[in-house]
């Protein structure tokens, strides 16, 4: 649900990170707040375990400048990966704008991959969204490995609706800033089609 | 854009900024916020400075979320009144109708009495301004609504400037 403040200006989205466990969903983001300019990003919170497991989810706030007179603000959020957190993913999807797949291309997590969008897609209908209609963007992580699948393996098991496709290695940076473009662009398309 | 969005235009915003400006100073406050159910804020009033106002939206929605869990699990519709005690600082937060936290926090210049008598008046009035901007937004709906904008025209090249390129 986007926020539009006439008053402020304001126009705020809320961009949320998803996959399977260990997938990069926080690396994404840490990634994001350190290369951006410190009198743009907001404080990053990460709710995590004490094994540095995202335990209910991480945010970043962003601004991004302005568009049409508008401040747009993104507020950046992950969801925790691990399959019995599922309560608190659904929580997190609440109002949500977009969605970031982050798939994980090592062979031995594919079935990991698969059966996190099916969860993803429940979660959104419980949230009264659609996976089919809402913004969305399949990254395809951790590119670097040497067991990573080939893409177009990835294409074919993971893609299900035309959504725009990147690849990525979130812990060098590669791909993180195309991920999220891809997603902002969606998002405020969406704003258009008004 | 979907029926969800929330738009608020200044008059409302004033409305609003006006009610829990009153909060704040007939609870004795330090700071009172509306926060959105989806972490965001909506506006602000005392000492506003002190406070990282973005991660506290964000905190208080987690944590209404996750305390709406909870509710649901032993059957409950929702838990509408959450309190947190520090040793200096006191965390009250609220529901105001489907969509609006209200989050304020009081030190011993303020008593838990005294801030749900007010948050309580504050709500009900909080709650009427909500009611008109669901309103106003279903009749922009309409087809026939004059209402037009200002995102009508935004080109690649708006959200390419805004990530830089």
């Amino acid at each position: 649900m986007t926020f539009i403040n006439y008053a402020s200006r304001e126009i705020n989205c809320k961009i949320v990170y998803y996959g399977p466990g260990l997938c990069g969903k926080t690396t994404n983001i840490q990634w994001i707040y350190e290369q951006a300019n410190p009198e743009k990003r907001g404080k990053l919170v990460s709710l995590a375990t004490e094994t540095d497991r995202t335990l209910f989810f991480d945010f970043l706030p962003l601004d991004m400048g302005t568009i049409k007179g508008f401040k747009v603000r993104f507020h950046l959020y992950t969801v925790p990966g691990q399959v019995f957190y599922d309560a608190s993913r659904k929580l997190i999807l609440r109002g949500c704008d977009g969605i970031i797949f982050v798939a994980d291309s090592q062979r031995a997590r594919m079935e990991a991959n698969i059966e996190s969008i099916a969860n993803l897609a429940t979660n959104l209908r419980e949230n009264g969204f659609d996976i089919r209609t809402i913004p969305y963007v399949l990254q395809f992580n951790k590119r670097d490995m040497p067991s990573a699948a080939s893409l177009p393996d990835l294409e074919r098991l993971l893609r299900f609706r035309n959504e725009p496709m990147v690849e990525a290695v979130a812990n060098q940076g590669v791909g993180v800033i195309d991920t999220l473009k891809a997603a902002a662009r969606q998002i405020l398309m969406e704003l258009q089609r008004a | 854009m979907s029926k969800l969005d929330l738009m608020l235009f200044e008059e409302e915003y004033k409305l609003l900024q006006e009610i829990i400006g009153r909060l704040s100073k007939d609870a004795s406050a330090k700071v009172v916020f509306l926060v959105d159910k989806n972490g965001q804020q909506i506006a602000a009033a005392g000492d506003v400075k002190s406070i990282d106002a973005t991660s506290l939206a964000s905190l208080t929605a987690g944590n209404v979320a996750a305390t709406d869990g909870l509710a649901k699990l032993i059957g409950e519709k929702e838990f509408s009144l959450l309190f947190h005690e520090g040793e200096k600082d006191n965390l009250h937060i609220s529901i105001v109708g489907k969509r609006g936290i209200l989050v304020v926090i009081f030190d011993q210049n303020s008593s838990l009495a005294l801030v749900r008598l007010r948050v309580k008046k504050a709500s009900r009035e909080l709650q009427e301004i909500f009611d008109q901007v669901e309103l106003r937004a279903q009749k922009e709906l309409d087809p026939g609504s004059r209402f037009e904008s200002p995102f009508s025209e935004i080109t690649d090249e708006d959200i390419d400037r805004l990530f830089g390129d």
